[in-house]
């Protein structure tokens, strides 16, 4: 299968370069990457173990996606994601123990056990899922925006969707809403080349996202969503964008998943040579070569956050051990709200 | 006063609006149009374009919108146009408004109201005429209402707004015209009414065949229960009469397979078998697409005849 066929464009030589933020920034930045992939490691081996059960879709390899958007909202924001979203919900502010408590599906997790891997959420940070149906979080998330709009509020909705929903009617017809009313959501698509199995170029007429939102009038950014650098600065001039009123605005992360869809997906779609290609242009280690590069990380230093990460989610999985089953009695709680 | 099923829910919009600033309206033609079936009437002009919202032909994205905004605090009404059109945005309803509070572990909810009109009769044919109030009642999360009468009309839209959770309102054309007084009193989303007493036969309806079904009720003494809720279910004054009538026709404009007439029968067939001193007997649209032709449509659907037909086949 050619190139063009798979949707690929050639790939760009890793991120590089000086990494133009205050040291603190970039030491955040690249723990909460590391925290990411960590976690997610973990999570891998623990459904290995049977400890975590259902579907479960790992980010690893979009990191820099998470970590350079999320910490451009602010508290008073709101946050809507797909099924593919431990991350961004550890980065809005979800503790790790209970993120990690939901995937156990443990009483004490961020959802208290109801919602699992796919639907984590959290209304103190407004964190509203973990939307497990492709394109479902759009409508949502314009809706959230039209709230913040009617109450003349300054809130932003973060609305993050990977590209496979731009296939979706959902995608579509939220995007023209969004646009019409010029209603306050950042759209972020994170665009790793595959819906699931399905390489863009052979599901997408336009396989430009950007001509797709700019179809509607939508103000568009894109960037290559391996480096953090970009990813923030893109996200922070999109909340700007939206705050200052100027409606909704759409983002294209290009960016690459290095593990499966999900726990089940044996990867017949794509060769090993190209996860391998993509690997060169990882963000974890690209962004703490430019950092060691710039003599503002060394290796010992590199390390330690790696172990406190590491410390994080053994505290996170004694955490969910420890956890407790919600009795069978209570099976029909929380169906209606009362 | 008397007045017609409209004007009780245009009341009932307009009383909305009055008591609660979250409170806006958003569907297809609600605004310029007037609505449809001129139920917003008027209501652009007064409440001006931020409440009162036109949309575009996108169920799926303004159904979801509404559900979004309700989940950021408004309490948003959502029209759409009709039952039909409803199935290009059964994702939303399904998929997020009904399940957002239980997957969230109780955390949230999306306190949004939908208005939809629904039924046949009117010779629309087939992609006009669906009556797909099952396909919701089969929802939990969802709260499923049909207004049959006045006060409902008028009502339902004002509880369904005080309620915690998503509301499908379903509203009936081929009602429109009837009129009657309007109490004022505030209904509840919880209970079936008897529209009826009578002694030999318990009728069970909703909707659009209320009417019907009261007229078929004079000539077999029927005592007549308006479900009201479609869900939750309220079974007890169904039970009641059962017990006291011992016989029951379940009166649905919806397709035999599958419908709610089907729920109706199961749940009596359960718990009051032993009172009953013959089968249950249902009247349900015949499982056809509605055609145009007015003989053929009519011949689809209910009628007073039928169901005093069927109820007259339980005497033997």
């Amino acid at each position: 299968m050619s190139a063009e066929v798979r949707g690929q464009t050639p790939l760009s030589p890793p991120p590089s370069g000086p990494v133009p933020f205050p040291r603190q920034l970039s030491l955040r930045l690249l723990t909460d990457m590391v925290r990411i992939r960590r976690m997610e490691e973990k999570c891998a081996e623990l459904y290995g173990s049977g400890k975590i059960r259902g579907f479960l879709h790992l980010y690893i390899g979009e990191e820099a996606v998470a970590a350079g958007a999320l910490p451009a909202l602010a508290p008073e924001d709101d946050v809507v994601a797909t099924y593919r979203e431990h991350g961004h919900a550890l980065l809005r502010g979800v503790p790790m123990k209970a993120i990690m408590a939901e995937m156990y599906g443990k009483r004490e997790g961020c959802s208290r056990g109801r919602g699992g891997s796919m639907h984590l959420f959290d209304s103190a940070t407004r964190f509203y899922g973990g939307n497990a149906i492709v394109g479902g979080g759009l409508p949502l998330a314009a809706g959230l925006a039209l709230a913040s709009f009617l109450k003349k509020e300054k809130r932003v909705t973060a609305c993050f969707f990977g590209e496979g929903a731009v296939a979706e009617g959902a995608f579509h017809e939220s995007m023209n809403l969004a646009q019409l009313w010029r209603l306050p959501v950042a759209f972020f698509c994170e665009n790793n080349l595959y819906a699931m199995g399905t390489a863009l170029a052979r599901s997408e007429s336009q396989i430009d996202l950007c001509v797709k939102a700019a179809a509607f009038g939508m103000a568009t950014l894109r960037v290559d969503g391996m480096d953090v650098v970009a990813t923030h600065e893109a996200a922070k001039q999109a909340c700007a964008h939206v705050r200052a009123g100027k409606g909704p605005i759409f983002i294209e992360f290009q960016t690459y998943r290095f593990r499966a869809h999900s726990m089940f997906d044996p990867e017949l779609y794509r060769e090993k040579s190209e996860v391998e290609a993509w690997k060169t242009r990882g963000p974890i280690h690209t962004f703490s070569a430019r950092l060691k590069a710039q003599g503002e990380l060394t290796e010992p230093q590199f390390l330690e956050i790696d172990a406190a990460a590491m410390r994080e989610v053994d505290e996170a999985v004694a955490f969910a051990e420890a956890g407790t089953w919600e009795p069978v009695e209570d099976l029909a709680k929380d169906v209606y709200a009362l | 006063m008397t007045i017609t099923y409209r004007e009780a829910l245009r009341q009932g919009l307009y009383d909305a609006f009055d008591r609660d600033e979250r409170v806006f309206l958003m569907g297809e033609d609600v605004g310029k149009y007037g609505g449809t079936y001129a139920v917003s009437k008027g209501m652009l002009e007064k409440y001006g374009p931020e409440r009162v919202r036109d949309t575009p032909l996108s169920e799926l994205a303004f159904v979801g919108a509404g559900v979004g905004a309700a989940l950021g605090g408004m309490r948003p009404i959502v029209e759409v146009m009709t039952v039909n059109f409803s199935l290009l945005a059964l994702d939303p309803i399904v998929n997020t408004a009904a399940m957002l509070h239980h997957m969230s572990g109780g955390q949230v909810s999306a306190p949004v109201v939908i208005r939809t009109s629904t039924g046949a009769g009117r010779q629309l044919a087939a992609q006009h005429s669906n009556t797909l109030e099952a396909w919701y009642a089969h929802v939990p999360g969802l709260k499923v209402v049909a207004a049959a009468t006045i006060d409902d009309a008028h009502g339902m839209l004002l509880a369904a707004l005080e309620d915690p959770n998503p509301v499908v309102i379903f509203e009936y054309p081929a009602l429109f015209e009837t009129k009657a007084e309007l109490s004022g009193k505030t209904v509840d989303l919880s209970s079936a009414a008897l529209r009826r007493q009578g002694s030999k036969v318990t009728l069970v309806t909703y909707g659009a065949c209320l009417p019907k079904t009261l007229k078929a009720a004079e000539e077999v003494d029927g005592e007549v229960i308006d479900l009201r809720v479609l869900r939750p279910l309220d079974m007890v004054p169904v039970m009641e009469s059962i017990r006291r009538t011992r016989r029951c026709v379940v009166v649905d404009e919806g397709w035999k397979s599958g419908s709610l007439a089907a729920e109706v029968m199961a749940r009596i067939a359960e718990d009051a078998f032993y009172d009953l001193d013959a089968p249950l007997a249902r009247v349900c649209r015949e499982e056809v697409p509605i055609p145009y032709p007015k003989h053929l449509e009519e011949a689809a659907l209910p009628q007073p005849e039928k169901i005093v037909a069927a109820a007259k086949g339980l005497f033997g």
